[in-house]
């Protein structure tokens, strides 16, 4: 093919830079960037979330107390020089317990989240990619399952597996996975359908049909066109689901089921303050309020996102 | 139901070389499924019988007003859609009867671009990512460089710089982005370009930078098209001949200037005379048609056309008139126009 | 010279976004006498609808705001008014159809229904009168059987129906102008002739003046009496039908009527279209000049220097160019 450009075309080549000028270069992922940056809560819950995020993870070394010193004589004391967030009933240091039990809760939420995650992408892409049975089977499916009480059923299957698989992978590796594998199995659903609408109203878009028309195999297609285009609003829902992943662990150690009870987390450290409300507020206090920042900021967070990634600005 | 057995060509009698595309008595129903079962309840007769070919290097233009299956019909030629039945033969293979690889191939000789600039663009990718795709699923290319030289080159043939290949779509104007659609569909050097409403999107003053770059294309490159839309003046000003749809079905085809002159079809007619003229000093008459078009889940019996048609008879809703000859390359289905 | 009634005197209706004002309508000129269709047309982004939409305030504010100007309605300033004010002359005096009817009536109230609310707001109608009087704007209208299709809803009607019942809805109160943005864009060919026909008849019959939004420029030809063409804010050029189709004057004008291909040329059809060059600008903090210098053939240097003033070339014909 010759490359010789018709001239009566050319022109229309420098009028378009002043169109462009305030986009130049900026891909859509910096348009999302830009647009969230926006959302003044969003992006002061972003830090917040930060410095919890990092607390965690150098609090034991800024903070070098172990979580399991008793001592009796310093049982339920208020913040103080020593005991910054106070001591349990057992005189244990609050503030090492919550930074260990931070790590476990965040990285339950977040585990949880990507099993979440991966079984609705991998159901929802099925079902939007094929149509008929299979789609309708793979939505029974979810149906069924978002139709089941979560609750009851978290008890149940702990009961159940909390035994055997404890034997396999330890106490505290066990009681992980067992609670990942739970929450994540049934917080799926609300992606799988999401997944499964984007990609039944993205593979009817001109882009695809043009790919398609180009030769491109169905792998290519979602791959390349309809994934990158569907994963905005999964972006949000992950985030909201680490969010509700954190309460369904806290809500689990409330219950007892969780970890072992001498494990804390944030959850069980609240359990165990239920009893001493009214003498030692301040151990229900700081668990508490760490869960609900935490929730807060992942959620404000999902609200930025949602508004950086809508589709309909960038499509 | 209307079955021709021959079809109009631009050559009056069926001697000459072979047509690049000819198409047979295509049809598409879409099934609307209703109830818990998704059993069928109902079919859209989108496509209901649509006869013609092409010439290699000619401009077949296609127009009809929403829901007469013109797009529908562009898109089963390339199989985009699957037709429900019908004969689709391109440069003598049957379209119909190929495996996916033989498509595949097939697709290298036939593209098409789109209506909606915005729709038709992946918006995470980069210009130079989207020319450059069908090279790379072809494998026409065997290094980087080569592909971005390609690349740069088709962006030159439509009128871009070689710079915007860094950059994503929303970057561009409805105009330009048609241009990255144009030269997509170029890069794997097709001879027949399907163009689906490739105008209809834009603006007046974009339109004929669009309009004039499809006709340089045609000349440099020696494409064909099949140009759908709705607008009969670009319609008319950029085809060679033209095939008129209603409903389903083709009911007039004749060589541009002829179609304008003397239409044969009642249709066609009324179509001609409501496009606005930008000329205040032409007075009309203007055939006004009564009613909409009817809903294509039930077509009317007979000529499709007999609910709106000025000079029905009663037996136009009982017989469906075949497209035939009635003037040298000039075909139309009518019962009483000739 | 009789005072106008609708004359819009340097409006100005900017946008504030978070890239910058955008000067959607950045100095806008123009009137409508009595019972006279005006026709406003130009590209997307022009700022023909924000007109429109700023006669009735029917603009969100924030982000937009009158800038400046004045819009007189029979000699009264409107933009001052307070919005129980406008309520008075929306629909009563001013009445405006959109683009899309689907999206501009109601979907869980009958047609009837929603005429009927138009007809009550403004006269002491009891329920059912107010219903005989919806199902007799659609007999207006041409829609067959308005007894019956009075107590249907808007999906049960065809996109062309949709349109008349709109119309039928807009002129229920028989209002002095009548704004029609678009009102045929969405329509197929053959219905758009059905509706330009319609709001001729209509216009006769209620004596109203019409201000056609469109891109048309054959609509335009086929309905108006004289133009106002408008480019990224600014009016270029208005005259008389005739006299805007027979000498065309602003370049954007000569380029618009010259870039449409006719169906009525064959002869002289496979001739090249003259396209005009570019994109449509960027109404953000627009350059100083002539908006069109960058895609005029004849650009000069003072082109993009001043805005150049509208200037009368024959008698009601106005240019804003500097040659």
């Amino acid at each position: 093919m010759a490359g010789s450009t018709p001239a009566s075309l050319s022109a229309s080549a420098p009028a378009a830079a002043p169109a462009a000028r305030k986009a130049q270069r900026f891909s859509p992922w910096h348009e999302a960037w830009r647009r969230f940056r926006r959302h003044k809560m969003a992006l002061f819950s972003a830090v917040a979330l930060f410095l919890i995020v990092f607390g965690v993870l150098a609090g034991p070394f800024l903070w070098p107390v172990a979580i399991n010193e008793i001592d009796f004589a310093a049982k339920l004391q208020g913040p103080s020089w020593a005991h910054p967030l106070g001591t349990d009933d057992l005189g244990q240091d609050l503030l090492a317990r919550l930074i260990y039990g931070g790590r476990i809760s965040i990285a339950v939420g977040v585990a949880a989240m990507v099993v979440a995650i991966f079984f609705g992408l991998l159901v929802g892409a099925i079902a939007g990619m094929s149509s008929g049975r299979v789609d309708a089977a793979l939505m029974w499916v979810t149906d069924l399952f978002l139709s089941l009480p979560q609750l009851p059923l978290l008890l149940l299957v702990i009961y159940l597996f909390r035994e055997p698989v404890k034997g396999v992978l330890g106490v505290e590796g066990g009681a992980f996975v067992l609670i990942v594998a739970v929450i994540g199995g049934t917080r799926w659903m609300s992606a799988a359908r999401l997944v499964r609408a984007q990609f039944l109203s993205l593979r009817e878009k001109e882009f695809v049909e043009a790919a398609r028309a180009l030769g491109a195999s169905k792998l290519r297609q979602v791959v390349q066109h309809i994934l990158p285009n569907a994963l905005g609003p999964v972006i949000v829902v992950a985030t909201i689901d680490i969010a509700a992943a954190i309460i369904a662990e806290s809500t689990l150690s409330f219950l007892g089921l969780g970890f072992p009870s001498d494990v804390p987390t944030w959850g069980s450290v609240l359990r165990d303050a239920k009893d001493y409300l009214d003498i030692a507020p301040h151990w229900a206090l700081f668990p508490g309020s760490l869960i609900f920042i935490t929730v807060l900021a992942i959620n404000f967070i999902g609200d930025g996102l949602r508004d950086a990634l809508d589709p309909r600005r960038v499509l | 139901m209307s079955a021709p057995v021959s079809a109009p060509t631009a050559a009056s009698a069926a001697d000459t070389a072979k047509p690049l595309l000819s198409v047979r008595d295509l049809r598409k129903h879409f099934a609307i499924r209703g109830g818990i079962l998704s059993r069928v309840v109902d079919k859209v007769h989108a496509v209901d019988g649509v006869s013609f070919d092409i010439e290699a290097g000619e401009t077949l233009g296609v127009v009809g007003e929403s829901g007469c299956g013109k797009s529908t019909t562009g898109r089963c030629i390339l199989r985009l859609i699957e037709p429900s039945s019908g004969e689709v033969w391109f440069q003598g293979a049957d379209v119909m009867k190929m495996n996916h690889a033989q498509l595949q191939a097939m697709r290298r000789d036939m593209q098409i671009i789109f209506q909606d600039p915005y729709a038709s663009l992946n918006p995470r990718l980069t210009i130079g990512a989207i020319i450059g795709e069908a090279l790379t699923i072809h494998k026409l290319v065997n290094s980087r460089q080569a592909l971005e030289d390609r690349v740069v080159q088709l962006l030159e043939t439509v009128g871009l710089r070689p710079d915007h290949m860094r950059r994503f779509p929303h970057e561009f104007s409805g105009g330009q982005r048609q241009r990255i659609g144009i030269a997509r569909a170029l890069a794997v050097e097709p001879k027949l370009l399907i163009c689906d409403e490739p105008v209809s999107a834009l603006d007046v003053s974009i339109q004929a930078q669009v309009i004039n770059l499809l006709e340089d294309l045609q000349e440099q490159f020696g494409l064909t098209y099949l140009f759908i839309a709705h607008d009969l003046s670009v319609v008319e000003h950029i085809s060679t001949r033209i095939a008129v749809m209603y409903l389903g079905r083709v009911v007039e085809i004749a060589p541009a200037a002829e179609l304008y002159d003397k239409p044969i079809h009642p249709y066609s007619e009324a179509l001609l005379s409501a496009v606005p003229i930008p000329d205040p000093t032409v007075k009309r008459k203007r055939i006004m048609l009564e009613g909409d078009v009817p809903n294509p889940i039930r077509p009317p019996s007979g000529c499709h056309f007999h609910t709106r048609c000025p000079i029905a008879r009663p037996d136009c809703s009982q017989r469906s008139p075949v497209l035939e000859e009635k003037r040298p390359g000039h075909w139309a289905a009518c019962h009483y126009r000739d | 010279m009789a005072e106008p009634l609708l004359d819009i005197r340097g409006l100005k209706t900017w946008f504030k976004t978070d890239d910058g004002m955008v000067r959607a309508v950045d100095g806008v000129d123009l009137h409508i006498d009595r019972g006279e269709t005006l026709g406003v047309v130009g590209e997307s982004g022009c700022g023909k609808t924000v007109t429109a939409r700023s006669v009735l305030k029917l603009i969100d504010m924030p982000p937009g705001r009158f800038e400046a100007g004045q819009i007189l309605w029979q000699g009264r300033d409107l933009i001052p008014l307070s919005m129980e004010e406008m309520d008075k002359i929306r629909a009563k005096e001013i009445a405006i159809i959109f683009q899309e009817p689907m999206t501009s009536l109601n979907p869980v109230y009958t047609v009837g229904d929603q005429i009927a609310e138009v007809i009550a707001l403004h006269q002491k109608l009891s329920r059912k009168q107010a219903i005989a009087g919806a199902a007799e704007m659609l007999r207006l209208v041409n829609i067959p059987n308005p007894q019956r299709r009075v107590h249907d809803y808007p999906h049960q009607f065809s996109g062309g129906m949709r349109q008349r019942v709109m119309i039928a809805m807009a002129l229920s109160c028989q209002p002095k102008l009548l704004i029609a943005d678009e009102p045929t864009t969405a329509l197929d060919v053959t219905i758009q002739a059905q509706i330009l026909e319609l709001m001729q008849e209509m216009k006769e019959r209620f004596g109203m003046a019409i201000m056609l939004i469109t891109h048309a420029m054959g609509v335009v030809a086929e309905t108006c009496q004289r133009v106002t063409v408008m480019y990224a804010g600014n009016v270029v050029e208005e005259a008389s039908v005739e006299a805007l189709f027979g000498d065309p004057r602003h370049p954007y004008t000569q380029g618009l009527i010259r870039s449409i291909p006719r169906v009525d040329r064959s002869a002289e059809k496979k001739q090249r279209l003259e396209a005009i060059a570019g994109t449509v600008p960027n109404l953000l903090e627009p350059p100083p000049g002539c908006r069109f210098a960058a895609r005029c053939k004849f650009a000069m240097d003072v082109c993009t220097q001043a805005v150049p003033p509208l200037k009368e070339v024959g008698p009601g014909h106005y240019v804003r160019c500097v040659l």
